[in-house]
């Protein structure tokens, strides 16, 4: 398939591992930041490819992982609700808050709808106008100009039955997070290749250049990702700290101007808790004032309670790129896919779940 | 009735863990598999059950016979390559065929929604006749329930099979030896790709056709030609993973698969690029793994190809000894991983 065959090609991801091997020095840890790339390199095992000297950490860059337990219990709420109808990405369904998941509320009898888009979830609000259709918005600046354009023809054409669960995040401010943290000692980034294709890669810039660390946006296949490896240790070992593109098949710099305007119109940035992280200010996007009559945070009666999480899950560290999965006393045995006691767990784009589906060997 | 821990039976699934039933009970992976194991199989016990294969093996005097059952819920009711009729009689046929049997006879039982078009019930009646018709079995008996709207989605179909085994081959998991090679007759994960693209509002046109067909006649070519089955597996839900690690669980073996060997075609590998659904966890319907000792593998492999559901026939993989992993895949860049079964419900993935 195209697009796709070509960047699974064993030879040629075979001769850049070999081409690493002879320009790599010294010892190098990468992270990379999103969660489809960790599923990507656990799932073809790239980091067995990688000369030692190369180690890769996992980044907190799976937006249902991090999202707050308390936003979950918010949702668990709204959707066990009788007169909700509740939409969600199909990712969310089995994501734990304190307790239950959405598809034991689906289960139980709550109105809990898979969607594709959030311009869906309005579909389904206009077919329903004696019910409340709730959207849970998640995910980075990929999902954000979505949801924004949903808010925003909601609001043109006066949908008052519609809104949304707003849980945003970006990218930028937990890359930040992770590099001040005392925890985690991070030589380079893989940026996430499809966050830079709303957001282009200016902004990276000074993060490289204020941590003297390289960032390589790198795309999600074997190839793809060898691709970003190698440039980012080819950095290091020149002893530079540069912006770098190897996701130009995708990625413009600049990004994409249209849906970074949409962004911008609908949404202001906000302090956010990412679930295993903690509170990183102005990490996140929430709706603005003109729109908060879409806001479900504002106009449903909620009464949220702090959330217990698991002593044992070090979810925190992986997240920081501090700790691997193996290393937690709780994996494979307490925490598994169908139990996750912690955020790296719950989506397969979490390290946890990807290391616990392709790694794990089985205790018969 | 008196249900006191010391007397009745106690349900052996946790009931914190699970105090409903699950969509994902019914999705072919490991809730499903716990289900089977720890509620079912502790209540009805039985030395048929506990073989755990799709049809039960019978002696009945000297004929040696197999009976299995199904049921079929499928939304949409028709869909690209075939409908919930013609899946019913596919689906009950293959697993006679797949346990080595000639299917014989099958029973049609309905559920019906009131205010189902009648011309939809006819449209779906008349593709079970023919399907069955075309595999060579009858439908002998049947039962029509009706209930209230609302209270099943428009039609329920259950079909149960009775087939004979006419060879003396042993077909099943406990036959499968290392060494072993693996053959799988098309490409897979093509029905649960042609369902989501005909159930899903996903704006996409999509030409996906459903690989739903009767196996009984690759099957029946195979015996006749002579060639050493050890066993055969239907891959249905939870696809070409759930049964690959069902085998290798029932055999007590490892089964190694070549990712870069595994038929898929271009359009279902997109699909499921798009939605992030592993195509091996999407279900097929006239699709087996076909597992037969290395020196027959060549001869084996050339019978398929000449039969109108094998023309793709390919060797995927083989059976090995290292009882590390159940499933290992090697994947397109070399590496080996785990191939695992589908845990929990098919979700499509945000981004």
């Amino acid at each position: 398939m195209k697009f796709i065959d070509e960047y699974r090609d064993a030879n040629a991801v075979k001769r850049l591992a070999d081409k690493m091997a002879s320009v790599v020095a010294r010892d190098w840890t990468l992270m990379e930041i999103c969660g489809g790339q960790t599923h990507a390199i656990v799932r073809f095992g790239i980091d067995e490819l990688l000369p030692d000297k190369v180690t890769l950490v996992h980044g907190p860059g799976c937006p249902v992982c991090v999202t707050a337990a308390l936003t979950i219990d918010t949702a668990l709420d709204l959707a066990a609700r009788p007169d909700v109808i509740f939409c969600s990405f199909g990712d969310m369904l089995r994501v734990p808050g304190s307790g239950k998941d959405l598809l034991t509320v689906r289960a139980q009898g709550g109105d809990v709808r898979t969607v594709y888009s959030p311009v869906d979830a309005l579909a389904i609000a206009k077919d329903n106008p004696d019910k409340k259709v709730v959207f849970f918005a998640i995910g980075f600046e990929t999902t954000a100009p979505t949801t924004a354009m949903a808010v925003y023809r909601a609001a043109q054409e006066h949908v008052a039955n519609f809104s949304l669960l707003v849980s945003h995040v970006l990218v930028i401010p937990a890359m930040e997070s992770i590099l001040s943290s005392p925890e985690a000692s991070i030589d380079g980034f893989l940026a996430a290749g499809h966050v830079c294709t709303v957001t282009g890669y200016y902004a990276y810039h000074a993060v490289a250049q204020k941590y003297n660390t390289p960032i390589v946006v790198t795309g999600f296949e074997p190839l793809d990702l060898m691709r970003g490896i190698y440039a980012c240790v080819s950095q290091l070992e020149a002893g530079k700290s540069e912006v770098d593109n190897q996701y130009s098949r995708a990625v413009k710099p600049e990004g994409n101007l249209p849906a970074l305007k949409m962004i911008d119109g609908v949404f202001e940035i906000c302090d956010r808790e990412w679930r295993g992280l903690g509170t990183i200010p102005a990490s996140g996007l929430k709706l603005k004032q003109e729109y908060a009559h879409h806001d479900a945070e504002l106009i449903f009666d909620l009464k949220p309670s702090v959330p217990e999480e698991s002593t044992v899950c070090i979810s925190g560290r992986i997240l920081q790129g501090a700790a691997k999965p193996p290393q937690c006393p709780a994996f494979g045995t307490a925490c598994t896919p169908e139990h996750p006691l912690g955020a790296t767990m719950v989506s397969s784009e979490g390290a946890c779940a990807a290391y616990f589906k392709y790694r794990l060997l089985s205790k018969r | 009735m008196n249900r006191d821990k010391t007397f009745g039976p106690v349900c052996p699934i946790p009931i914190s863990d699970y105090p409903v039933v699950l969509l994902a009970h019914g999705g072919g992976g490991t809730l499903t598999g716990q289900l089977m194991d720890k509620l079912f199989m502790a209540a009805f016990d039985s030395p048929q059950l506990r073989n755990k294969t799709d049809s039960a093996l019978l002696t009945v005097n000297t004929d040696k016979l197999a009976f299995t059952t199904d049921s079929f819920v499928v939304s949409p009711l028709f869909f690209p390559g075939g409908n919930i009729g013609s899946l019913a009689v596919h689906g009950t046929i293959n697993d006679l065929a797949t346990a080595g049997a000639k299917p014989l006879y099958l029973s049609a039982g309905f559920i019906i929604e009131e205010g189902l078009s009648m011309t939809t019930l006819w449209d779906i009646v008349v593709s079970m006749a023919e399907t069955a018709r075309a595999a060579g079995v009858s439908i002998v008996t049947g039962d029509t329930k009706v209930v209230e709207r609302g209270k099943c989605d428009r039609v329920y179909i259950n079909t149960s099979g009775v087939g004979i085994i006419e060879h003396n081959l042993s077909i099943g998991p406990s036959q499968i030896c290392p060494g072993d090679n693996i053959i799988v007759n098309g490409d897979i994960g093509r029905h649960g790709m042609a369902i989501m693209a005909a159930r899903e509002s996903l704006g996409f046109k999509s030409k996906i056709e459903s690989d739903a067909a009767s196996l009984t006649g690759i099957v029946q070519t195979l015996i006749d030609a002579g060639i050493e089955i050890h066993c055969l597996r239907d891959l249905t839900r939870g696809g070409l993973a759930s049964a690959a690690n069902e085998l290798a669980a029932a055999s007590d073996t490892t089964i190694e698969l070549d990712e870069s060997k595994i038929p898929v075609d271009s359009a279902v590998a997109g699909f499921c690029e798009v939605l992030g659904i592993d195509v091996y966890h999407s279900a097929c319907e006239g699709r087996m793994m076909i597992i037969v000792p290395e020196k027959e593998t060549n001869r084996c492999l050339e019978i398929l190809k000449k039969n109108e559901l094998g023309h793709e026939s390919a060797v995927i993989g083989r059976v090995t000894d290292s009882k590390s992993t159940p499933v290992v895949m090697v994947s397109a860049v070399g590496t080996r991983r785990v191939l695992s079964m589908l845990s929990g419900e098919q979700l499509p993935r945000i981004c």
